[in-house]
């Protein structure tokens, strides 16, 4: 069982717990290397997949773990602006809590909307990312991912790269690869990296040949088209040429660099192909720990049974 | 709160006398009679008189707010100009300007005439404040003149910044023909970018839009250099930066025609105030950093700062319900209001009461011999030194959006005479 009630976040979640769900999604990464995929640690149970922001990849490994389980899903996707116009999210969420569920797992845009979940329900609340604030399932994927591929977390130095300033998945990696004893520098355009971001411990440059250069793997994150329109960056063109991971430029660093990214990819824009598909790349390794590292957190969080798993 | 007429003979026995336009406690007795000053003086005896005991409290005068949103017309499931009203008392204030941001706004002397109106039978003075331009769009500049013959006493667009610069300088020139105040709302809508708290290591954490506390002074510079053109009187109203101040201090050495306001919530908190996602919390200008908050204390200690204004800003339940980035600006401020200025400065009573009785009269040309014979009662008794914990019960407003609920304060309101009635607030709702 884990200290908190809900994963909100991971700026304020207890370190030993944090190990102990990337110790247990390696448990039940055998599972998913079985040829029945299928505990029945969660059955009975009841989880609703509330989204408020569409997110295929997100829901759907979410949806595979609890299935996994054995636990009854419902999945619930609104947009925001559809429930801005009649429900309030309050009577939306009590009118899903009076169906007697144990768990929900929500996506929305606005920062702080899981905490304010938990204002109004009395079940489990799992962040499956709330606006740019956190994602803390994706950093614990991406957790056990580098564990899988180093075998310790301690003492690595991470590279993050992209739109740190807009980022819950920059965010939620920062603090829990702190929490476990890891380095972690960031990288972009100053309109995408503000100074501010010290504050959360990390090192801060604009130069992608100084990350590359200092890190043992970089997790690549999606550049958001749309913010080219306010101005934060003038062109994918020299995006690319100041940020983009090509195999010329990891070339030039004489030296393995581990290369993750939360998906989906803008290929050819923050990453190529050749990149992307490489050696050195475990963007697929973190999909499958994607489903293992969630049935981790539904059993832990959900009180499933020891002995089953 | 027992509101009831001031009877035809009260005497205010035992109680100290805080005159703010001389800087002195006295211990003396005030006689009322059919609601105007009959006597001062020591041992006042008249056996026809009803009595209230003021040992050990403090009789000042009645507190005067510059800034509320009373949000009549159109808003009315918030606030109505009669709930604002019993706020105000609950608070000591006898006196208020109500902004113009209603729906419709108060951009014409029909409009302020409304509010002349049907305050008239309210238990204080409400002056409205008229818009700086029809529909507070920032564009075309209202009948100004017009709107100051049926009532008001400003002029703003409060609530919404005035962007274009020349329309401001406009509005500066055109109202020097009048002795009344500009008040500009001073944020620049692009700096602030849509944010919805002060930007800063918290609002990187929460992952909350920041607004840069530069997005406040560049436009109260502006403002100041515009009124320095022109020979107008102009008021910053919510100053919540320590750069503003500075920007502040410096104008008003050359130009004695600036004065500037700052909310009791400014002065109280600082923006990590914020990480639970309180929307009681979320205001405009916004709560800023713990150096922004000691400034603002300095500023009001070296005069820099005139007064305190609430910005009372009533929501309802249902929006401050809302997601952090959803639910609207503001917070409600008359009730806590004396309670936190006289906790959190650490200035003598008389300095802090001066914050919020004579320093907002003088801004608005109000009255400020309240303390004559025959001088109509406009009272406030206080006792300076009670600590206790702010409640809903002490909120009379229609909304209760305060992030002041369950914080202990000092000092408290016990009686306030306003305008023919006794409002006692010994007993509570
Ligand atoms: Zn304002």
């Amino acid at each position: 069982m884990m200290k908190q009630k809900h994963l909100l976040g991971l700026e304020h979640f207890p370190a030993d717990d944090l190990a102990k769900i990337i110790e247990t999604s390696f448990s039940f990464k055998e599972i998913l290397d079985r040829p029945i995929k299928k505990v029945p640690s969660l059955q009975g149970k009841t989880i609703v997949n509330l989204f408020f922001e569409n997110s295929t990849r997100t829901r759907i490994s979410f949806e595979l773990a609890q299935k996994r389980l054995s636990a009854d899903t419902v999945n619930f996707s609104a947009s925001s602006s559809s429930l801005k116009k009649g429900e309030s999210f309050k009577d939306t969420v009590q009118n899903i809590e009076a169906m007697k569920i144990d768990a929900v797992v929500m996506r929305h845009p606005s920062p702080g909307s899981s905490l304010h979940l938990t204002k109004y329900i009395d079940s489990v609340v799992i962040n499956a990312g709330d606006g740019t604030h956190e994602h803390p399932t994706q950093a614990i994927l991406d957790m056990t991912s580098l564990k899988e591929r180093f075998g310790k977390i301690e003492g690595l130095k991470i590279g993050i790269i992209g739109d740190i300033a807009h980022s819950r998945v920059a965010r939620s990696n920062i603090y829990g690869l702190n929490k476990m004893g890891a380095e972690v520098m960031v990288c972009g355009p100053p309109t995408l990296v503000p100074y501010d971001i010290q504050s959360l411990g990390v090192q801060i440059t604009h130069n992608l040949d100084e990350i590359l250069d200092w890190a043992d793997a970089i997790n690549v994150l999606r550049i958001q088209l749309e913010r080219m329109d306010r101005g934060l960056f003038p062109s994918v063109r020299e995006y690319r040429n100041l940020f983009g991971i090509t195999n010329e430029r990891l070339q030039k660093h004489n030296k393995e660099i581990v290369i993750m990214h939360p998906g989906p990819m803008n290929r050819g824009v923050e990453i190529d192909s050749a990149a992307a598909d490489g050696k050195s790349a475990i963007i697929l390794d973190q999909v499958l720990n994607g489903v293992a590292s969630r049935m981790a957190i539904l059993y832990l969080f959900l009180g499933g049974n020891q002995n089953e798993s | 709160m027992n509101l009831k007429k001031i009877p035809k003979k009260l005497l205010l026995r035992g109680g100290k006398i805080l005159d703010p336009t001389l800087d002195k406690l006295k211990k003396a007795d005030i006689l009322i009679e059919k609601n105007k000053i009959a006597a001062i003086g020591s041992k006042i005896k008249d056996d026809n008189a009803s009595i209230i005991d003021c040992n050990g409290l403090v009789i000042t005068h009645g507190f005067c707010d510059l800034h509320v949103h009373f949000r009549e017309p159109g808003q009315e499931d918030k606030e109505t100009l009669a709930t604002g009203s019993l706020a105000a008392l609950a608070g000591g204030f006898t006196r208020v300007c109500a902004m113009p941001n209603t729906s419709p706004p108060l951009d014409s002397p029909e409009a302020i005439n409304f509010i002349v109106d049907k305050s008239v039978d309210c238990p204080i003075f409400i002056h409205p404040i008229g818009a700086v331009t029809k529909n507070q769009k920032g564009e075309e500049l209202t009948e100004i003149q017009g709107m100051i013959k049926e009532g008001a006493v400003a002029i703003s667009d409060d609530g919404i910044p005035i962007s274009d610069a020349q329309v401001m300088r406009l509005a500066l020139e055109y109202t020097s023909m009048f002795d009344i105040p500009v008040i500009n709302h001073a944020e620049d809508e692009s700096l602030r970018n849509n944010g919805v708290m002060n930007e800063g290591d918290n609002s990187i954490r929460l992952g909350l839009k920041g607004n840069p506390s530069l997005s406040e002074s560049i436009m109260i510079q502006r403002d100041l250099e515009l009124a320095n053109l022109v020979n107008t009187k102009i008021h910053i109203p919510h100053v919540s930066t320590s750069k503003a101040v500075s920007n502040i201090k410096r104008m008003k050495k050359i130009n004695p025609k600036i004065t500037a306001e700052v909310t009791p919530h400014h002065l109280y908190f600082n923006d990590q105030a914020l990480s639970g996602y309180n929307t009681n919390f979320k205001v405009a200008p916004p709560i800023r950093s713990e150096d922004d908050r000691k400034a603002l204390i300095k500023g009001i200690k070296d005069g820099t700062i005139d007064c305190v204004a609430t910005d009372h800003a009533p929501h309802t339940i249902e929006e401050k319900e809302d997601l952090f980035d959803m639910a609207p600006f503001g917070m409600i401020g008359l009730e806590s209001c004396f309670g936190v200025i006289n906790k959190i400065l650490d200035i003598p009573i008389n300095l802090i009461i001066k914050l919020i009785t004579k320093s907002p009269r003088e801004i608005m040309g109000f009255n400020n011999n309240l303390f004559e014979i025959g001088s109509y009662i406009e009272l406030t008794i206080v006792d300076p030194n009670l600590e206790w914990v702010f409640n809903k019960n002490n909120i009379y407003s229609k909304s209760k959006n305060s992030p002041f609920i369950g914080e202990t304060l000092k000092g408290k309101v016990l009686y306030t005479l306003s305008k023919g009635y006794l409002a006692d607030l010994n007993t509570i709702n």
